[in-house]
């Protein structure tokens, strides 16, 4: 590739002080990710995927390797991605539209710009008419789609996701997912997403990586062909559900799943 | 329909309680006249209404002493103790070497340090402000310090990931999600602020609500000191009401519900 991947991970490794002696968090992790890629990171709950998407974004410094930004590494990470978590941490005290302006406030953005900026995106975010409600009015698919818009907003080319639709009910998440999946095909962002839903996975990702059980390594690198745009009815097509299954065995095999 | 029902809730919520306190009124009325009890021993309550309307103007003289003390005493209060809880939260140091102060401010039985107060700084206006910052500070730093910790931690990691620095992220996250917990403190500190200005009264004051209840009760002038605490009370309701309305003033979204799941 001529033009270097927005980012790359770099023989990372994390060891945290337990009570009894360290605890390998990662093992070793190598992963690059190209411009306008969409990768999926699936692996057991504690495999330390989070604290992976934490060292990316500079909240956690790697115990060992580093990690590259457009070919450059990069200590000072702070700032520089648009994370997302779970919880969609709304402040409550704040209405919609001070909240997904949020990132661009602290970036120093003046607020009349912020706000316009966010003007056009409450209509593609489902949020219009809700600019001056407080989030707790909100429902929680709204909640999940305010805390993304607040991501989309603070204008990283690099967004971080961190099982942004674990929250949600099944049917809110699918609806959320096919969502995603027709914002993000017209963003042109790049997008690192952790999961633990294979089928999620496999529906969004251009990529999905296969992280073991604690010390988490990526154990299996999966290109995802599938055409787009995708739609949800693609999860009962023959080659959505091999890949699927194909995936599924490389998480479960006890290699990755740490049952011996 | 539901308006009907909401309506009649609202309707049982104070009437029941009205109707209560007026029973109880009307009790204490008729046995006092009716066992004849003495005045001096328990006045009726429409002697102390009485009282009260015949020496509004000594009332007023003494209500006026106390509020200033009060007032004086809780606004310091609630800045000194905002700050405090500030330093406390900031830093384990701090936190280690004044924490065991502000609590030990409270082991001190405050009749006993009263004396000293009055020996150091007379009669005047001062000893009585210092005892109400005695009783009202703890509360305000105690949930203020509370409400700096109850922080999401997740929340500041977001703002660290967008590369607020401290400032930022207090001014932003940490300062706002204490403030319910600075308004309870504050709350707390209000009602139990007449307290503080009656108890520095009683050790040593020429005028004052508690002034005017121990000079009555010496002269066995009963009814007045029935109508000296309850207009000590209504004082401290009303300090509490003013603060609650002030917190949904400032507070709007404490008080939205939630979307029906």
């Amino acid at each position: 590739m001529i033009t270097p991947s927005v980012l790359e991970i770099e023989g990372v490794t994390k060891q945290f002080a337990g009570r009894r002696g360290t605890v390998d968090a990662l093992g070793q992790i190598d992963l690059s990710v190209g411009r306008g890629e969409f990768v999926s990171i699936v692996g057991p709950s504690g495999c330390g995927k989070s604290t992976l998407l934490n060292i990316v974004a500079g909240l956690e410094q790697p115990s060992s390797g580093r990690i590259l930004f457009d070919g450059r590494p990069v200590e000072r990470r702070l700032g520089r991605t648009a994370y997302m978590h779970q919880k969609d941490l709304l402040l409550p005290w704040r209405t919609v539209r001070d909240n997904v302006t949020l990132g661009l406030e602290v970036a120093g953005v003046r607020k009349a710009t912020a706000n316009e900026r966010a003007a056009d995106l409450f209509e593609l975010f489902g949020l219009s008419g809700f600019e001056e409600s407080y989030p707790t009015t909100l429902s929680g698919g709204m909640r999940q789609r305010a805390a993304f818009l607040r991501t989309v907003l603070t204008e990283h080319p690099l967004m971080l996701l961190d099982e942004p639709f674990g929250a949600l009910d099944a049917l809110t998440r699918a609806s959320m997912q096919e969502w995603l999946l027709s914002l993000w095909e017209g963003l042109g962002r790049t997008i690192v997403f952790i999961t633990h839903d294979v089928e999620e996975a496999v529906l969004l990702s251009d990529r999905v990586c296969v992280m073991s059980a604690r010390p988490g390594r990526i154990v299996r690198e999966q290109t995802v062909s599938l055409t787009r745009p995708r739609r949800y009815e693609m999860v009962t097509e023959p080659e959505f559900v091999a890949l699927k299954s194909e995936l599924l065995a490389a998480l479960r095999a006890p290699e990755s799943s740490g049952v011996r | 329909m539901k308006t009907g029902s909401r309506a009649t809730l609202r309707l049982v919520a104070w009437g029941v309680p009205s109707v209560l306190i007026a029973a109880a009124l009307v009790a204490w009325e008729l046995i006092v006249r009716i066992t004849d009890t003495p005045r001096w021993f328990l006045p009726p309550p429409t002697a102390i209404v009485t009282a009260l309307v015949d020496s509004r103007r000594l009332m007023l003289h003494h209500t006026w002493v106390t509020l200033e003390e009060l007032l004086l005493g809780f606004a310091i209060s609630v800045l000194l103790g905002i700050a405090f809880a500030l330093a406390i939260a900031s830093s384990r140091i701090v936190e280690r070497a004044f924490y065991p102060f502000v609590v030990a401010s409270q082991a001190i039985p405050i009749i006993a340090l009263a004396p000293i107060l009055l020996i150091w700084f007379g009669y005047g206006l001062t000893p009585k402000v210092i005892v109400v910052v005695l009783i009202c500070f703890f509360p305000v730093v105690v949930n203020t310090v509370d409400g700096l910790r109850s922080v999401d931690p997740e929340l500041v990691d977001l703002l660290r990931s967008m590369g607020a620095n401290e400032w930022t992220i207090y001014r932003v996250v940490r300062i706002p999600s204490s403030l319910p917990y600075v308004f309870s403190g504050t709350r707390i500190a209000a009602a139990v602020s007449v307290v503080g200005a009656l108890i520095g009264e009683w050790v040593g004051a020429s005028a004052g609500l508690g002034y005017l209840m121990t000079r009555s009760a010496a002269q066995f002038l009963t009814a007045r000191v029935f109508a000296a605490v309850l207009i000590s009370a209504v004082i401290g309701l009303a300090m509490f009401v003013i603060v609650s309305l002030l917190e949904r003033l400032f507070l709007p979204w404490q008080h939205i519900g939630s979307p029906d799941e």
